[in-house]
C-alpha cells in the first residue's frame, strides 16, 4: 500500500450531509471484478449536473475532500473508496464517518480525517472563497493547512502508523499466527458444535422453475424497456 | 460487574488483545460470500499466493446481480454474467461451497444462511455486505465488511476491530396488532438518526422483541446498519433455539444439548453497564413509512410529509430539502394522500415467508389498483420461493396482478434489471432510500409488507385498516 504522510493539493468542499456509498458510485458499477478505474463512477449521478462542484474547473483536480457528517453510510461496498481514490481523493474530512466506510478507507492508503462540523464550515468557506485553493494535510502532525488557518484533525493512532508506513494488514495478523493457532485449539475443544459449511448439508434438491415476465394486455411491458 | 451480549461474544472469539491502541483480532466463525464484493478479494489472494485458512467456515451464493426471470436462459447483460462466473470459478479454484442461480439453497446471503442452520447463537459471522447484521437476531455478532476484509478473513479467519461499544433499545409493553417489525425498526431509526447507532452494537431487548419469530427479529437486526450500528442482537431463547432444532447445518444429538446449555449463557448479565440506552413504548408505535432519502427520514402513516423549517438542526433542514425536491413531495401532504407507481416486496428486510404470507393475507381475492404500474413480489430465497409455491401463495400473487420472481436482491440496489425509470414512485420493503438506490432518479418509500400491500391495492399509501 502506498504510504501517506503529508499531501498538498486541491480542496473540494462538498456541502452535504449523509453522503452514503449508493451516491459515491451507484450499484451498477458494482458490476466489475477488478479493483480499479472506478474514476469515473465517482459520484455518477451527482456529475451529470453540471452545478456539482467537481464540474467546476477550480477543483478538478480535487485531492482532499471535505463533506458534512456521516460520509459513507450505507452499502460495506470499498468500491467508493477505490472510486475516491481512483479520481484522486487521498483524504476526506468530515465531522463523523460510517464505521465500515472508516475502516475501508485505511485499506486503501486513504485518510479519513476527523474534525468538528465548526472546522469543516470554515474550510468551506475558505475553499468556497477561492475556488482551487491549495491545502495540506499533515498526518504527522494531525493538521490541516489551508492558507493561513491550521486546523487540527483526529486519527486513531493504529490507523495514522498503518497508514504512514504504508503496511499490509494481512502480513500484520500472520505475525500472531500463533495466537490464532491457539485460539483454534482452544475453539476445537470449547465449542464442538459450531457448525462447518463443508461438508455441504441441505434439504433435499429440488428444481427451481425459471419465473417468466408476464405477458398480455394488462402487463405494463418488460421494466428494462421503459 | 456483569457483561453485556455483545461483549459476551467478543471476549468468546479474542485471539489476541491488542495493546498500545492496536485493535483486537478477532476470530471469525463464518463468513458469507457473494458475488459483488469478493472478486478482488479471491483476486488478492492468488497475487500474494495464499490460499483461505478455513474453506469450510465460508459459504457462498449468487443474489445481488441475478435476474429475477429468465434464469435458465442467457444472462444479456455481459457484465454481470462475466462477474458471476467469476465467482463460480474463484469457488471452484480455492473449494468454497457455492449455491448458484437455479440451486434450491440460492438465494440472498442473509436469507440462505439461517435457513440452513448455518447462522447460530454466539457465532461471528462477517459478509462483504452491510446487512450482515441481520444474523444478530440468533445472538450471533454479524456485520458487513470491505471487500479487504473479506481478504483478510479468507487468508487469516480473523478480523482486526476495535472494541464496539454497546447500546440497550428498549422496547417495552406489548405491540399494538397492526404494528410490525419493519415499523419499530423504522421508529427507531427515525428517533436516534442514521448516525445515532455509529461504533455501537445495538441489543433489541423488551417483551415486545421477545414475542417477535426469528423472521421478524431478522427484520429489525438487518436494519441496525440504517441507524449507524454495524451489528444489532437479540437475546437468543426458547423462539431461537425451536428455529434452529433440525435445520441442516444445527448441531445434533449431544452437540445438540451441548450447544444450547451454551447459548443459554448469552444474554446480558443484570448488572452490566451499557454505553448508551433508548426506550420506546410499543403501544405508541404505528405503521411508519419514510418520505425522504435516508432511512431516519421516516413518520407514522397517520402524518404529514415534513417541512424543512420543522428541523431546527440545520444540516437535517438542508437535508429534509433536498430530500423534498428530490422525492417531488410537498410539505403538509398527509402520507395517506401520496400515491404510488410501484410495489416492490422482498429483500433480506422483508423478503421471508412470513413476510409473503402477511402480503398475501391482504392480497387475497383482491386486485391490484388500476394506477398501479407493477406489484414486484421476489422471495429472499429459492426456499422462501418453493415454501410459498407450496402455500399457494404464488397463485394469490399472481391473481392479484403481481409478479412472483426467482430470488435474489433485486429491486432493492438496482443492479439486475429491476429497476425503476427516473421520477417513479415505489413502496418499498427495502432497506434503503437513498437517492437513485432503485434506479436512476428513483423515489422510494420504505415500509412493511402490510403496508406495501395495502398501497397495492388502493394505490396511495396504505394500511390494511383503511381497506
Amino acid at each position: 500500500m502506498e504510504k501517506l504522510t503529508t499531501l498538498t493539493g486541491t480542496g473540494v468542499p462538498l456541502r452535504r450531509s449523509n453522503v452514503d456509498t449508493d451516491q459515491i458510485i451507484p450499484a451498477v458499477f458494482l458490476k466489475r471484478v477488478t479493483r480499479t478505474g472506478f474514476d469515473d463512477a465517482l459520484f455518477y449521478a451527482w456529475r451529470r449536473n453540471p452545478d456539482f462542484v467537481l464540474n467546476k474547473p477550480e477543483y478538478a483536480d480535487g485531492r482532499i475532500l471535505v463533506a458534512g457528517p456521516d460520509f459513507g453510510i450505507g452499502s460495506s461496498r470499498e468500491h467508493a473508496v477505490w472510486a475516491l481514490h481512483d479520481y484522486g481523493f487521498r483524504v476526506v474530512i468530515a465531522s463523523r464517518f460510517a464505521d465500515i466506510f472508516y475502516g475501508n478507507t485505511a485499506k486503501n492508503g486513504v485518510l479519513a480525517a476527523i474534525m468538528p462540523q465548526e472546522s469543516v464550515e470554515l474550510l468551506w468557506k475558505l475553499l468556497e472563497e477561492e475556488p482551487g485553493r491549495q491545502m495540506t494535510v499533515d498526518l504527522g502532525q494531525r493538521t490541516v493547512t489551508c492558507g493561513d488557518v491550521v486546523l487540527p484533525f483526529e486519527v486513531n493512532d493504529y490507523v495514522r502508523w498503518r497508514l504512514m508506513n504504508g503496511y499490509d494488514d494481512i502480513d500484520l495478523t500472520l505475525q500472531h499466527e500463533d495466537d490464532i493457532a491457539a485460539y483454534e485449539a482452544m475453539r476445537a475443544e470449547r465449542f464442538p458444535f459450531k457448525p462447518k459449511t463443508i461438508p455441504a448439508l441441505h434439504e433435499p434438491d429440488q428444481a427451481i422453475e425459471s419465473a417468466r415476465e408476464p405477458q398480455g394486455d394488462e402487463w405494463a411491458g418488460p421494466i428494462g424497456a421503459r | 460487574m456483569g457483561m453485556t451480549l455483545a461483549e459476551k461474544v467478543w471476549a468468546d472469539h479474542l485471539v489476541r488483545k491488542g495493546d498500545d491502541g492496536a485493535p483486537d483480532l478477532l476470530y471469525i466463525d463464518l463468513m458469507l460470500m457473494h458475488e459483488v464484493t469478493s472478486p478482488q478479494a479471491f483476486e488478492g489472494l492468488r497475487l500474494a499466493g495464499r490460499t483461505p485458512r478455513h474453506v469450510d467456515q465460508l459459504v457462498a451464493t449468487e443474489d445481488h446481480n441475478t435476474p429475477t426471470v429468465d434464469i435458465d436462459r442467457p444472462n444479456p447483460d455481459e457484465t454481470s454474467a462475466t462477474q458471476l462466473t467469476t465467482l463460480e470459478r474463484n469457488c471452484k479454484e480455492f473449494g468454497v461451497r457455492l449455491h448458484p442461480l437455479g440451486d434450491a439453497d440460492q438465494g440472498i446471503v442473509h436469507a440462505f444462511a439461517p435457513m440452513l442452520g448455518l447462522t447460530q447463537p454466539g457465532m461471528t459471522i462477517v459478509c462483504g455486505d452491510s446487512h450482515t447484521s441481520t444474523h444478530g437476531a440468533f445472538g450471533a455478532l454479524a456485520f458487513g465488511i470491505g471487500t479487504s476484509e473479506v481478504e483478510h478473513v479468507m487468508a487469516t479467519q480473523t478480523l482486526s476491530l476495535k472494541p464496539f461499544k454497546t447500546m440497550a433499545i428498549n422496547i417495552e409493553g406489548d405491540l399494538p396488532a397492526d404494528v410490525s417489525a419493519k415499523d419499530i425498526i423504522l421508529a427507531i431509526i427515525a428517533k436516534i438518526g442514521t448516525g445515532g447507532g455509529q461504533g455501537y452494537v445495538l441489543e433489541y431487548r423488551g417483551k415486545a422483541i421477545e414475542q417477535l419469530s426469528m423472521d421478524a427479529r431478522m427484520t429489525i437486526c438487518n436494519m441496525s446498519i440504517e441507524a449507524g450500528a454495524r451489528a444489532g442482537m437479540i437475546a437468543p431463547d426458547e423462539t431461537t433455539f425451536a428455529y434452529l432444532k433440525d435445520r441442516p447445518h444445527a448441531p445434533q444429538g449431544e452437540l445438540w444439548d451441548q450447544a444450547v446449555e451454551y447459548w443459554r449463557t448469552l444474554k446480558t448479565d443484570d448488572d452490566a453497564q451499557f454505553d448508551a440506552e433508548v426506550t420506546l413504548r410499543a403501544e405508541d408505535l404505528e405503521p411508519f413509512v419514510t418520505w425522504g432519502t435516508n432511512p431516519g427520514q421516516g413518520v407514522p402513516i397517520s402524518g404529514s410529509v415534513p417541512a424543512p423549517e420543522d428541523f431546527a438542526d440545520a444540516t437535517e433542514r438542508a437535508a429534509a430539502e433536498r430530500a423534498l425536491d428530490y422525492m417531488g413531495l410537498e410539505a403538509g401532504t398527509p402520507i395517506r394522500d401520496i400515491p404510488v407507481d410501484t410495489v416492490f416486496i422482498g429483500s433480506c428486510t422483508n423478503g421471508r415467508i412470513e413476510d409473503l404470507r402477511i402480503a398475501a393475507e391482504i392480497m387475497k381475492g383482491r386486485r391490484k389498483a388500476d394506477s398501479i404500474h407493477r406489484v414486484l413480489v421476489v422471495p429472499a430465497s429459492s426456499r422462501i420461493r418453493l415454501q410459498a409455491e407450496e402455500e399457494g401463495l404464488d397463485r394469490i400473487f399472481k391473481d392479484f396482478g403481481a409478479e412472483w420472481r426467482n430470488a435474489g436482491c433485486s429491486m432493492c440496489l438496482g443492479m439486475n434489471p429491476d429497476k425503476l425509470v427516473v421520477g417513479e414512485r415505489s413502496i418499498s420493503t427495502s432497506n434503503r432510500n437513498f437517492e437513485g438506490r432503485q434506479g436512476k432518479g428513483s423515489r422510494t418509500h420504505l415500509a412493511s409488507p402490510a403496508v406495501a400491500a395495502a398501497t397495492a391495492i388502493r394505490g396511495t399509501i396504505s394500511t390494511p385498516a383503511d381497506l
